[in-house]
């Protein structure tokens, strides 16, 4: 393994191993994802065929809630405890932090993705068996472009002030195309259609998810910087 | 003085846009004196993009270079950018109440300057939150560049976004070549905009001046 990869295995792990033994951000996210549904499902009623029509649209909100809150959370554990000296002291390209942060969050997201999207099936009686290959490839795709922004605007904003309310308002106008285009592919693919009549979608999260990975690597040593 | 002067310039050519779009251009034959507004709606547009495209210039040159110089244009240029993106909804809205009988409708351009609009108001956000100018000019600069990348993938994900849903475009058939005059007044004001552009610019960039200079004493 070379230098590179091995300083962002490093970053990855060590954030993994912290999560796993504190649990701090997948239990409250586990519990946020339950509530969101609750919420849904009363901002729309009991109408079943209603919260179908709407699904695709009420999973990626959930997704990018859950996601503010995360993703906005991982650079705090280095704030909070003083080791941002230890990131900037990193010898090298520092982009290897970010890809090993962005790693830790695609991680994060995934599994507070796999969960919601099994409650979803549960509480509002949708069959996703049938579609969990192309359902996978949609989200593989959205979760690389949120993490992507969303790793960078957190290390932003993890030293601002008004860190909650900033981290939002720059991400979310941000993943606009990321939120059109995955609900679009999420319709599709609910609705039973093969996967290819969703590509120009997926063609378009692809090319967004390589240009806010390109941005990322080149721009975070400018915001790590002291 | 040279500023001043460009101020009177640009009072000049908007005076002469209005003159040349009231008087010149002839009244448009489907949607009548309304029309009209389309003087100030597309120049505006049109200036917004160039003021978005100077944020970038400015993000980049700051990044590249650390000179104050750059930050204070980026920084000018996106509020002025957010100004212009701000005329041309509110002018929309108004062209659009009589013609489509709606303030506002998801349509694709509409909603992709409304996006716009947003991230660039949230790069202003950021720019008021973080005090070490260092750091703001930083922070902003990354913000200015990721906002600039995002407009063709908003551009294209709110146009197929729109064509998914329904085929046709709610502004009926195609519209046909743009007469003469029209064009002629178009340009005008366009003229008139940019130059009006450019005197702002000068002056917030001479304020942001001042300010460096103040908080660096």
């Amino acid at each position: 393994m070379t230098a590179y990869g091995r300083r962002a295995w490093i970053v990855l792990w060590k954030d993994l191993l912290t999560e796993r033994r504190s649990k701090e951000s997948l239990n409250a996210l586990f519990f946020f994802s339950l509530l969101l549904l609750f919420l849904f499902q009363f901002a729309l009623g009991p109408d079943r065929e209603r919260l179908q029509a709407a699904l695709p649209g009420l999973l990626w909100l959930g997704f990018v809630l859950a996601g503010l809150l995360g993703l906005g959370r991982v650079f705090i554990a280095e704030r909070d405890n003083d080791c941002w000296e230890g990131l900037l002291l990193t010898p090298g390209d520092k982009s290897a932090i970010y890809l090993g942060k962005l790693l830790a969050n695609f991680v994060l997201m995934t599994v507070v993705e796999v969960v919601l999207v099994g409650l979803f099936g549960v509480f509002y009686n949708v069959d996703l068996w049938g579609v969990l290959g192309p359902l996978a490839v949609v989200l593989f795709l959205g979760t690389v472009g949120l993490s992507a922004v969303g790793t960078l605007f957190a290390a932003m904003t993890a030293q601002v002030r008004a860190r909650e309310l900033l981290f939002p308002v720059l991400l979310l106008p941000v993943q606009v195309p990321v939120l059109l285009a995955t609900v679009s592919a999420t319709q599709i693919v609910l609705g039973g259609q093969p996967l290819a009549e969703a590509a120009s979608w997926l063609k378009l999260l692809a090319g967004a998810d390589v240009v806010y990975l390109v941005i990322g690597l080149l721009t975070f040593e400018f915001i790590l910087d002291a | 003085m040279r500023t001043r002067a460009l101020g009177w310039l640009a009072g000049l050519a908007l005076l002469a846009g209005l003159a040349v779009a009231f008087g010149y251009a002839p009244r448009e034959a489907a949607q009548g004196n309304v029309q009209r507004i389309m003087y100030l709606h597309v120049p505006s547009i049109l200036t917004a993009y160039l003021a978005f495209g100077l944020v970038l210039l400015g993000s980049i040159g700051y990044l590249a270079t650390r000179g104050k110089a750059w930050d204070r244009l980026a920084a000018s240029a996106a509020e002025l950018g957010v100004l212009f993106t701000g005329v041309t909804i509110v002018t929309g809205s108004i062209w659009g109440k009589p013609t489509w009988g709606t303030w506002w409708t998801w349509d694709a351009r509409l909603t992709s300057t409304a996006v716009l609009f947003l991230v660039y108001t949230g790069y202003l956000l950021l720019r008021g939150m973080v005090d070490e100018p260092e750091r703001r000019g930083r922070y902003a600069a990354v913000v200015g560049i990721v906002g600039a990348a995002n407009i063709p993938i908003v551009h294209f994900s709110v146009k197929w976004w729109r064509a998914l849903h329904q085929p046709s475009t709610i502004l009926g058939p195609e519209p046909s070549p743009i007469a003469a005059p029209i064009a002629t007044a178009l340009l005008v004001n366009w003229v008139a905009f940019t130059l009006l552009f450019v005197y702002f610019l000068a002056r917030r960039i001479e304020i942001a001046r001042l300010d460096d200079g103040a908080v660096d004493a």
